[in-house]
């Protein structure tokens, strides 16, 4: 019962990763109409940065909004120099050009930081662990983990279905002429936004800072994963995505949690481990197969 | 030619440029001469790599830049390809049978064919499902499959997993021997000629006005009767079939297959070599294919951090220049006479 509950909640810390970096990715696609593979080199940079930062400084309060700053920079340079000038392309400009951009970012990654990953040691006041309602023993800093999460969620709830800002984007998401002819500057929406949505893709790396390795190619690991919860989820939907993100964060956890012992059970220790490793890695695009076969426009699509 | 469809698609005749590509193959026939001629022997191999490519992009192109499927995994069919050739090598060395029956070989009239259709198999299940969605969840499901692909090969530990699978011998053929680097080059040059040759037919036929025709407005297409889906599957299945090929000639030339060939920054090159060449032309992605591996051998030697200056340059190339080589080519011709 305590595994099942802490295997839950890391599959609830998962999902809230891959929610922040989903939301910046459908917002940017459901809006611009852009899609942007170089939104898992804005993941790096954030770690990186925050890396950078608490090694030099030793202070976790000043890496944190580095890493966020360095993300927010990155993407809104990125915006200005060359995604602005991929909203009238098609797809696959957008892809390649993208492309590109991540082939540069790794590489002046590995020049700046080379090949070796950095490790983060978890702060001192999110150290340690606390028993949650008698049953599981969780670290703290997950559970920080998945507080920061939510509230974004909540905060990006707020942001778009109660400020004015919000109404801009949604009417922007419907019909971004009609705005511009309102009188609206769109392109410093736009510029704005991919910055939220970067800024957003750097939380994520910063907070997976400390549990994971930083290293180069971590942004492509988790944009592949981001994709499938997007189309899970229903391109250009924000509720969407939260649901795909749990989903994707669940399906993956509890598969590498469980599926070794289950195959240990009806073939040899080293042999179950490498199936169990290759099944669970490709579990998530099952589910994937699924739901696109039950709902091709994904759970939660944007529109109708 | 009562064919309305096919009379408006026949192949104006030019000739130019059947001049151009006839000269290109007396070139590309005495290859491996020229390279001994000016002592170059790393010639041969690069120029047999870039050849193998051309016929992964070409296949590519069919789909995407004929009939406008972006396909972003087209490196798995290609490492399947690759796989299929190192497997039943692998079982014809170690004499193990493989489901049961004693299949290893290493005889290439009958690994590439197996190639082939194992990778037009896997493309045809993954095609079926993909196809259910267009646009960038299109572009998404392809990535993410072809990531499930390369994810299962990594796993599969009987067969190298992460280390990949040596093929110590290139597959033999009867009275040749393709261990000669000069005559597996010529191999792959007929087997490219014969693979271009097959897709001209397929771009100028019927069902090639029907590919245009899906990617220019898919909805028309449907409109006038026609079953879209069947047409995109079948094109894409056939696409498949092309990168499996180049897998499994890829194989036998590096004598090596390893999950590096399903990464998705290999399907990400195909992509490229194929908007750099001009995508919907039929030569173009052979032209990309060389201009590509050129660039990075010359990148590589000059710095270990190519990728530097390749990624910005992607991105110019797709900013400036509409239609990659032949955009560049108007620009700077546009530039000089204005």
């Amino acid at each position: 019962m305590s595994l099942l509950m802490e295997q839950a909640l890391n599959g609830v810390q998962l999902g809230v990763t891959l929610f922040l970096l989903a939301a910046g990715l459908t917002l940017i696609f459901g809006i611009m109409g852009v899609i942007n593979l170089a939104h898992g080199s804005l993941y790096m940079i954030g770690a990186y940065a925050m890396a950078a930062v608490a090694a030099k400084t030793g202070s976790f309060l000043l890496a944190f909004p580095a890493g966020l700053l360095a993300a927010g920079i990155a993407g809104v340079a990125m915006e200005y120099l060359v995604v602005r000038r991929l909203y009238a392309r098609d797809h696959l400009d957008q892809v390649l050009a993208t492309f590109g951009l991540i082939l540069f970012f790794n590489q002046l990654t590995t020049i700046l930081f080379g090949r070796q990953p950095l490790f983060v040691e978890i702060p001192d006041f999110l150290e340690g662990s606390v028993m949650i309602g008698g049953i599981v023993r969780y670290p703290v800093y997950r559970l920080a983990m998945i507080a920061v999460g939510l509230a974004t969620a909540i905060g990006l709830y707020v942001l778009i279905a109660r400020t004015r800002l919000g109404m801009l984007i949604r009417a922007g998401a419907t019909n971004r002429e009609m705005v511009r002819a309102l009188g609206v500057d769109i392109r410093l929406l736009y510029t704005l936004l991919f910055g939220v949505g970067a800024m957003l893709a750097g939380l994520a790396g910063v907070m997976a800072g400390p549990i994971l390795s930083v290293q180069v190619g971590m942004g492509e690991q988790v944009l592949i994963l981001t994709f499938v919860v997007v189309v899970i989820g229903g391109i250009g939907s924000i509720r969407g995505a939260f649901i795909g993100a749990l989903a994707v964060g669940m399906v993956d956890t509890m598969l590498r949690a469980y599926l070794p012992g289950v195959l240990r059970q009806l073939m040899a220790g080293p042999d179950a481990d490498a199936l169990a490793a290759g099944l669970s890695a490709m579990g998530v695009y099952m589910l994937m197969a699924i739901v696109l076969l039950v709902k091709p426009q994904g759970l939660a699509p944007a529109h109708g | 030619m009562d064919d309305p469809l096919k009379r408006a698609i026949a192949p104006r005749k030019n000739v130019r440029s059947v001049l151009l590509v006839a000269l290109a193959l007396v070139v590309l026939a005495v290859l491996p001469q020229l390279a001994d001629m000016f002592e170059q022997p790393a010639m041969v191999s690069l120029a047999t790599r870039i050849i193998i490519l051309a016929i992964a992009a070409a296949s590519l192109n069919l789909a995407l830049g004929y009939c406008g499927l972006v396909s972003f995994g087209h490196a798995a069919w290609y490492g399947i390809g690759g796989y299929v050739v190192g497997i039943l090598y692998n079982h014809y060395v170690s004499g193990d049978p493989l489901f049961g029956l004693p299949l290893g070989t290493d005889q290439m009239l009958i690994t590439l064919p197996v190639a082939i259709l194992v990778s037009g198999l896997f493309a045809a299940v993954f095609g079926a499902l993909s196809l259910r969605t267009s646009g960038v969840q299109f572009i998404m499901i392809t990535l993410a499959f072809a990531q499930m692909i390369f994810f299962f090969f990594v796993a599969l530990k009987a067969y190298g997993g992460d280390d990949g699978l040596i093929v110590r011998r290139r597959n033999s053929l009867p009275l040749i021997d393709t261990r000669d680097g000069a005559t597996f080059y010529w191999i792959c040059l007929v087997i490219a000629i014969t693979w271009f040759a097959l897709l001209r037919r397929i771009v100028s036929s019927r069902f090639g006005a029907v590919l245009s025709g899906v990617r220019q407005s898919e909805r028309r297409m449907a409109a006038i009767g026609i079953s879209t889906y069947r047409y995109k599957l079948v094109v894409f299945v056939i696409s498949g079939m092309g990168a499996g090929l180049a897998g499994a000639l890829m194989a036998n030339h590096a004598r090596f297959v390893s999950p590096d060939m399903l990464h998705w920054t290999q399907s990400g090159e195909f992509m490229i070599m194929v908007i750099l060449g001009g995508a919907g032309t039929l030569l173009g992605p052979a032209a990309g294919a060389a201009v590509l591996i050129l660039l990075e051998s010359q990148l590589a030697a000059f710095t270990e951090h190519w990728q530097v200056i390749l990624g910005p340059l992607l991105v110019l190339m797709i900013l400036f220049t509409r239609g990659g080589l032949s955009g560049l080519w108007k620009l700077l011709r546009g530039g000089l006479n204005g």
